[in-house]
C-alpha cells in the first residue's frame, strides 16, 4: 500500500538530512494501528490461556482434597478415584497398542517411504490426523459396541483411542528417524549389520528421545479426549473390575462435561477438580516432551 | 530382491494407516445405507430433523421401516458447522499472524521462547476444558454484558442486531473455536516468518519501510501459500471440534441462525447430543441417520484436509 508514498517521499528528500523525510500520515497510522494490533493479538491469546488455567485452578481449589483419590464418584459427590483409574487404563492401554504399530509405521515411512507407496501412506496418515474424533467414536460405537456386542467397554474405548493416536506416533517417529544422518546408516551397513539390526539397534536408540516426545504428546492427547470415549467406554461410578468387554469405565473428561450441568455445587467442584487434574497432567506431559527434545538437540549441538 | 521378514512386518503394520481410513468410510457407509436410501440427497439441504411419532407403529416407506412422520434433514447443521468454523477462522487468522509476528520479530530471543509457550500450550488444553471455560466464564460475560452492548451500539450492521440471546450461540462458539485454532496457525506462521531470508527483510528496511510494512509487503506475500494451507487445515480442525461446541453452542434443533447470537449446533456436536434420543427409535433409523451425519462430516473433513495437505506439501511446510 505504501510503496508509492515511499518513493515520493524518498525522491523529495534526496540531498537533505535523514530527519527531514516526511512520512505520510497513512504510513504513520498503519504503523501505529499495526503495532497496537500485533501487541493486542499476543496479549489476548496469552490472557485466554492464563484465564483458562486460573479459572480452572481457583474453582477447583475447594475440591482438591485427599478424598478425590480415595473415594469413587458417587453420582454427584464423592471423589474421582474411579475416573482417574479409568483415564489411566484407557490412555496407557491405547498407547500400548498404538505405540508399537505407530513406531513400526514410522520406521517404514522414514526408511523405505521414498517411493509412491510411502508417499501416499504419508499423505493418508496426515489426512487421518484430521478426522474428527467424534467420527472415530461413532464408528467405534457401531462396530464394537453394537455389532460385536461388546457394549460400553474398556476394549472399545482403547481401540478407538489407538486408531486416533496411530498417525501421530507414526509421523513423530518418522521425523525422529529422519533427523539421523545418512552416514550413521552407512556405518552400520558397512560393518555388516542387516537392515533389522541397523534400525533396531542403531537408529531407534539414537532417535529414542524424539520418539518418546511423540509418545508423551500422544498420551497427553488421549488423556484430554472425550468425544471418542462417550459412546465407546461409556461411564461407570465404580472401579474397573478388570473385564475388557461388557464393562463400562469412567474417565475424567466425562466428569467435566456432565457434572458441570448438574444443579449441585458439589458436582461443579468435582468437575473443576477433574479439569484441573487433566489439564495439569496434559500440560506436564507436553512440557516433559519438550524438555526431552531440547535435551536431545543440545546433546547434538543443534540447539543454542 | 529378497524381501526380509522384518521389512514385510513393517509394511504390514504401516498399512494399518490407510486401512483404518478406508474402514472408517466403509463401516459408516454400510451402517448408514438404509438411512441414505430413505433420506436421499435432500438430507443435506432440508431443514427437518424429526424422529417421528415414537409411539406409533413403524411404517414402510421406500422399503425402509421408519416411525410414522420420521424425517431427517440436516441443513441447520450444515449451516451451523460452516458458519461457526468460517467465523472462527476469520477471528483466528489475524490474531495468529499478529501473535506469530510479535513473538518472532518484536521480542528478544530469550523472551520469545517462554512467551511462545503460552501460545503453544493453548493447543494442548483439552477440548472439554475449553468448553468448561466457555460455559462458566465466557457465556455469562458475553451473554449479559458484551452481546447486549453490541446489539445496542453496533446493531445496525447486518446480523449483529436483533436479540442478543443468552450467550449460547454462533458467536460464542466461533470465539471458543478461534482460540482453539490460533496455536496451530501461529506455530506454522512463526516457523515461516523465521525461515524467511534475512536479506529480504533487510532489503525492505533499507528501502525505508518500517517493520510492519516489511511484514505486510514482503513477509506475508512470501508466505501466502503457507498461510492458505494452514488456514484450511485449521478450518478442518474447527469443523470437527466436538466437546467445546456441545457446551457453548446452545445445541439448537431445526433452527437457522438469524443473527450471530443465535443458538446453533454443528454436525459433530449433534452426534454427541442426539444419540440418546435416537436410541428411542425402535426401527433404528435415527441411529443410522446419525451415522449418515458422521459420514458427511468425515467426507467433508477428509476433503478439506486433502486440499490443505496438498497446498502445504507444495509449499514444503511441515505442520
Amino acid at each position: 500500500m505504501s510503496t508509492s508514498n515511499l518513493t515520493t517521499s524518498m525522491t523529495a528528500s534526496v540531498g537533505s538530512k535523514r530527519r527531514q523525510i516526511r512520512v505520510s500520515w497513512k504510513r504513520h497510522l498503519f504503523r501505529t494501528l499495526g503495532t497496537a494490533f500485533v501487541w493486542f493479538s499476543f496479549v489476548i491469546v496469552a490472557v485466554a490461556f492464563l484465564s483458562i488455567i486460573l479459572d480452572v485452578f481457583l474453582k477447583a481449589l475447594p475440591g482438591l482434597k485427599l478424598s478425590l483419590l480415595t473415594e469413587v464418584s458417587n453420582g454427584m459427590s464423592g471423589g474421582l478415584k474411579n475416573a482417574i483409574e479409568g483415564t489411566l487404563v484407557l490412555s496407557l492401554g491405547s498407547l500400548l497398542i498404538s505405540a508399537p504399530v505407530g513406531i513400526a509405521a514410522g520406521i517404514y515411512l522414514s526408511e523405505f517411504g521414498s517411493g509412491i507407496a510411502g508417499k501416499s501412506l504419508r499423505f493418508l496418515s496426515d489426512v487421518l490426523v484430521g478426522v474428527p474424533s467424534i467420527v472415530l467414536g461413532y464408528v467405534g460405537y457401531i462396530t464394537m459396541v453394537i455389532y460385536l456386542g461388546w457394549q460400553f467397554s474398556v476394549a472399545a474405548g482403547i481401540i478407538t483411542l489407538s486408531i486416533m493416536l496411530l498417525p501421530y506416533i507414526a509421523r513423530t517417529t518418522e521425523m525422529a528417524l529422519g533427523n539421523i544422518p545418512q552416514a550413521v546408516r552407512e556405518a552400520g551397513f558397512g560393518i555388516g549389520a542387516g537392515e533389522g539390526s541397523v534400525i533396531l539397534r542403531i537408529l531407534l536408540p539414537g532417535a529414542m528421545p524424539a520418539v518418546m516426545t511423540g509418545l508423551f504428546y500422544a498420551l497427553a492427547l488421549s488423556m484430554g479426549e472425550t468425544a471418542p470415549l462417550i459412546y465407546t467406554a461409556g461411564w461407570s461410578n465404580y472401579m474397573w473390575n478388570g473385564q475388557f468387554t461388557n464393562q463400562p469405565i469412567g474417565y475424567l473428561t466425562y466428569v467435566i462435561w456432565t457434572f458441570i450441568n448438574e444443579p449441585f455445587e458439589e458436582a461443579h467442584i468435582l468437575a473443576f477438580a477433574a479439569a484441573f487434574l487433566i489439564t495439569m497432567v496434559v500440560l506436564g506431559l507436553i512440557l516433559l516432551g519438550r524438555w526431552l527434545m531440547v535435551q536431545q538437540l543440545r546433546k547434538r549441538g543443534a540447539y543454542q | 530382491m529378497k524381501v526380509s521378514v522384518f521389512r514385510f512386518g513393517l509394511v504390514g503394520t504401516a498399512s494399518f494407516l490407510p486401512l483404518s481410513l478406508i474402514l472408517l468410510v466403509a463401516f459408516l457407509t454400510a451402517y448408514s445405507w438404509p438411512a441414505i436410501q430413505y433420506n436421499g440427497l435432500q438430507f443435506l439441504w432440508t431443514n427437518d430433523w424429526n424422529l417421528g411419532s415414537l409411539y406409533g407403529n413403524p411404517v414402510s416407506i421406500h422399503g425402509q421401516q421408519v416411525m410414522p412422520g420420521a424425517r431427517y434433514g440436516i441443513w441447520f447443521l450444515v449451516v451451523g458447522t460452516l458458519a461457526s468454523s468460517f467465523l472462527a477462522l476469520l477471528f483466528a487468522l489475524p490474531i495468529a499472524v499478529g501473535a506469530a509476528y510479535f513473538l518472532v520479530e518484536m521480542m528478544p530471543k530469550w523472551l520469545s521462547g517462554p512467551l511462545a509457550l503460552l501460545v503453544d500450550l493453548l493447543a494442548a488444553i483439552p477440548s472439554v476444558v475449553f468448553g468448561l471455560w466457555g460455559y462458566v466464564l465466557l457465556i455469562p460475560l458475553l451473554g449479559q454484558t458484551v452481546f447486549p452492548w453490541m446489539t445496542q451500539h453496533i446493531g445496525f450492521i447486518p446480523y449483529l442486531g436483533g436479540s442478543p440471546g443468552s450467550g449460547y450461540g454462533l458467536l460464542t462458539t466461533a470465539i471458543v473455536l478461534a482460540f482453539m485454532i490460533v496455536p496451530l496457525i501461529s506455530a506454522t506462521m512463526r516457523e515461516g516468518i523465521s525461515a524467511i531470508e534475512p536479506s529480504l527483510k533487510e532489503a525492505g528496511l533499507g528501502l525505508g519501510l518500517n517493520r510492519l510494512e516489511v511484514l505486510w509487503n514482503i513477509i506475508l506475500p512470501k508466505l501466502k501459500t503457507t498461510l492458505v494451507g494452514v488456514s484450511i487445515l485449521a478450518l478442518g480442525r474447527a469443523l470437527g471440534e466436538t466437546m467445546a461446541v456441545v457446551m457453548v453452542s446452545g445445541n439448537a434443533l431445526n433452527y437457522l441462525p438469524n443473527n450471530i447470537y443465535t443458538p446453533i449446533s454443528t454436525m459433530a456436536a449433534f452426534i454427541v447430543s442426539q444419540l440418546e434420543s435416537a436410541l428411542q427409535d425402535p426401527t433404528n433409523m435415527a441411529v443410522e441417520a446419525l451415522a449418515e451425519i458422521a459420514l458427511v462430516l468425515l467426507v467433508l473433513t477428509v476433503i478439506v484436509n486433502i486440499i490443505a495437505r496438498m497446498i502445504l506439501w507444495g509449499a514444503k511446510v511441515r505442520s
